[in-house]
């Protein structure tokens, strides 16, 4: 059967076809649909959300010890969190096939940068697998187990954005079962002491030279003949835009790209004048090429490193033509805060306060934008905990009293805890808010280890933030209803009084997936409104102005009673429930 | 349909259903037995911002994206956004366009002089008054169908291959309203 499949069901397509038996993840843009996917196959597959990338990684290279095919899925930053397991999987590896998937995000749609993870194979000493599109994304995933299996080593399986996001037809297969390697003692190979690893150094050079020697002659890695004028090299997502800005023109396609086929490479080159090299991002083919002295070659010195590539872009680079468009000024659509969403609440307060926040990646991130503007830095997973402990310790106790740190719930499990812990430890004074929405919701509301429920759909342990803050040595922390205002102000202002930590844990779920709650529109008393704006500042897309200047709220957005934060803040009270339409 | 690509554009405002739309357009490519390939970007679909699908079919398909001056339709369930990526239509493409107006987050009324650009840009646009139509199907949320009988006869797709994916794909309890939506916008939309 023949069907459409995005690359990220492709993975889990081809987890299950494979044998694949245990799959692990933390979700991020643009990977997170990979087990999404996968817990359809759940009675095949095990899988699990872990609090963060790197538990992911060593639950699923503890599986590969226990001798089954696994695989753990992440954004590209992810692999960042990952990376001490990473680099030290790579000498430990033989047991079942182990393959690490990494989407990264060119162009940055829902990332902080666009670092290029194809480096994280050379770094680790690892076989790079990437495919184009979703038919080789399931094909290809079956020969990374096979290279894992057959070398002993774990495999970066690369996707991006367009991969994991755009869907192409993908024939279907039956799932082949994959028997179980059983488990023994090796300490040579799993307890990496120095004397151990100097050993095993040695082999990870010996085995790269083997893969290099494989990728030579792996089908993986194809040319398409064509055009004997006009030679390309590309992989990934970039070959697909190549061959709409070439059609017609002799291709190397790298499917297997690290270790690098260097002497298939060099007798492409030498048949041409001049070789395209099309990569987005990294010149990290285009490099490997130059090293070994092949040098005529055109890449990265005409096809930009910043952003995502096109096939537009691609022709207008290499060749100069391209349609002539001009974009018509629109004002811009950002993403906002959802109407109802309980963030709200304590972005608006924080504003209404004069205080500012170090914050994290998550919906909240949005509370940057007008008129909430409630964000002074926001760089990675945790750190706004810590960059506001820096802030304190620079700068005075009396600053924390107008800074305040705000993670999400799902990201404080991911990395904030050990933040907490450094606050607590250190005897900062800080305030760190919890906007507990209850689930994982930027990246479309998977379950973690606050919320009570496994990915497989199982009932589970539930996080208790204020014990655990407790516990930590934050004397000071207490739950707060979100969509109280007077509780929030009240709770903030009390907290950034105190000469101590303290923990807010904001709580309010997340307005999307509580749908059941939504009840008739809040409406405007236009003859009472004075027109202050007061309700405006609240930055809910329900809200705008009417002819006159007064408060209108659409009756299509509006979430009802459950949020009433207009309500709440109107100085006049002409905000109320409508009669129910 | 020869060797060529057909480019469909589609773009609107999150939660505004252009997903399902585009791959109840997928669907119909992929039944005729063509190679497709469907591309947007996740993560912001629900949360009001600008969101955009592009579907390309034909024997062989590559990239998965279309660029500026390649999409043979843009189907905007939106009117602002219907300008905002008319310059991804190639010349002597088609613009359908739902008048419907949205105001974008951080704006407190709609802008000014979005019909006037309109027209002046593509003076061909069809405007159809998509939120309008589904109303009188029966559902505000069926635009979405609206819009998709809108632009399908400008495919070479017949009204059987659209209904068979339509009843598959959308909520069973929905047919009823989906399939007079999508009547009522192939009759707007018609050339």
């Amino acid at each position: 059967m023949r069907v459409l499949l995005s690359g990220n069901e492709a993975v889990a397509r081809g987890c299950y076809e494979h044998g694949v038996r245990v799959a692990t993840a933390y979700p991020g843009t643009p990977s997170t649909e990979i087990l999404e996917n996968v817990v359809k196959y759940k009675d095949d597959v095990y899988c699990q959300w872990s609090p963060n990338e790197k538990v992911a990684f060593e639950v699923a290279m503890g599986a590969a010890f226990g001798g089954v095919r696994t695989l753990v899925a992440m954004k590209h930053v992810g692999l960042n969190v990952a990376a001490d397991p990473l680099m030290t999987s790579t000498s430990v590896g033989g047991d079942g096939g182990f393959v690490i998937v990494s989407a990264d995000d060119p162009g940055m749609h829902s990332s902080q940068n666009e670092q290029d993870n194809r480096y994280y194979a050379k770094f680790a000493k690892i076989p790079l697998v990437e495919p184009s599109d979703s038919q080789e994304v399931k094909d290809f995933l079956g020969a990374a187990y096979e290279i894992s299996e057959r070398f002993g080593t774990p495999v970066l399986f690369r996707l991006t954005t367009r991969i994991s996001h755009a869907k192409s037809p993908v024939e279907l297969g039956d799932r082949t079962e994959v028997e179980r390697k059983e488990y023994a003692k090796d300490t040579s190979r799993r307890v990496v002491i120095p004397a151990h690893a100097r050993r095993l150094h040695v082999k990870v050079e010996e085995r790269l030279k083997a893969i290099r020697e494989f990728a030579e002659t792996s089908p993986l890695n194809r040319v398409e003949e064509g055009d004997p004028a006009v030679g390309v090299i590309s992989s990934g997502i970039s070959y697909e835009y190549a061959r709409d800005a070439f059609p017609g023109a002799t291709f190397l396609k790298l499917g297997l790209s690290y270790p690098f086929p260097i002497d298939l490479a060099r007798t492409f080159c030498k048949r041409f004048g001049t070789v395209y090299v099309v990569e987005e991002n990294e010149p990290f083919i285009e490099e490997q090429l130059k090293v070994a002295g092949i040098t005529n070659v055109v890449g990265h010195d005409k096809v930009p490193m910043c952003g995502e590539l096109n096939q537009r872009i691609v022709r207008e680079s290499l060749t100069g033509e391209a349609p002539d468009t001009e974009p018509a000024k629109v004002p811009p659509r950002p993403p906002v805060l959802c109407p109802g969403c309980p963030h709200r609440s304590t972005f608006f307060t924080l504003n209404r306060l004069g205080i500012g926040s170090t914050s994290d990646i998550g919906c909240y991130t949005l509370g940057v934008m007008p008129p909430l503007e409630g964000l002074d830095t926001c760089v990675c997973m945790g750190a706004s905990i810590g960059n506001a402990l820096g802030l304190e310790k620079a700068i005075g106790r009396e600053f924390a009293r107008k800074m305040v740190a705000v993670i999400g719930d799902s990201t404080f499990v991911h990395s904030g805890i050990t933040g907490l812990a450094d606050v607590a430890y250190n005897k900062g004074a800080t305030t760190v808010i919890i906007l507990d929405n209850a689930v994982t919701a930027m990246t479309g509301h998977q379950d973690h280890p606050g919320t009570g429920r496994t990915l497989m759909g199982e009932p589970t342990t539930k996080l208790d933030y204020v014990k655990l803050a407790e516990a930590l040595g934050v004397a000071d922390a207490r739950r707060v209803d979100a969509y109280d205002m007077d509780a929030v102000k009240t709770a903030i202002q009390d907290a950034t009084s105190k000469d101590e930590a303290s923990l807010l844990v904001m709580e309010g779920p997340c307005a999307l997936i509580n749908r059941k709650a939504w009840g008739p529109p809040m409406q405007v008393d236009a003859d009472e409104c004075v027109a202050c704006g007061l309700c405006l500042r609240l930055g809910c897309p329900a809200i705008s102005k009417d002819e006159n200047g007064k408060a209108f709220i659409s009756p299509i957005f509006c979430v009802g009673e459950i949020c009433s934060m207009c309500a709440q803040v109107c100085p006049k009270n002409c905000i109320s429930v409508s009669e129910k339409t | 349909m020869s060797n060529e690509v057909t480019n469909v554009f589609v773009a609107g405002v999150g939660g505004q259903g252009i997903l399902l739309a585009s791959e109840i357009l997928s669907d119909v490519a992929l039944s005729r037995g063509l190679d497709v390939k469907k591309s947007e970007v996740h993560g912001m679909a629900q949360r009001g911002g600008s969101v955009v699908s592009h579907v390309r079919f034909g024997e062989k398909v590559y990239s998965p994206v279309i660029t500026e001056g390649e999409a043979d339709i843009l189907v905007s369930f939106e009117k602002m956004e219907g300008l905002r990526w008319l310059h991804y239509v190639r010349g002597g493409g088609t613009v359908i366009v739902n008048s419907q107006e949205i105001i974008p987050s951080g704006l407190e009324a709609y802008p000014e002089g979005i019909d006037g650009e309109l027209g002046k840009r593509f003076p061909d646009a069809r405007l159809i008054d998509a939120f309008s139509l589904a109303k009188d199907a029966g559902h505000v949320r069926a635009v979405n169908t609206v819009m998709l009988g809108a632009f399908s006869s400008y495919l070479d797709f017949t009204e059987d291959e659209w209904r068979a994916v339509i009843e598959k794909r959308v909520p069973p309890k929905t047919i009823e309203i989906n399939t007079k939506a999508f009547a009522l916008g192939r009759e707007a939309g018609a050339a």
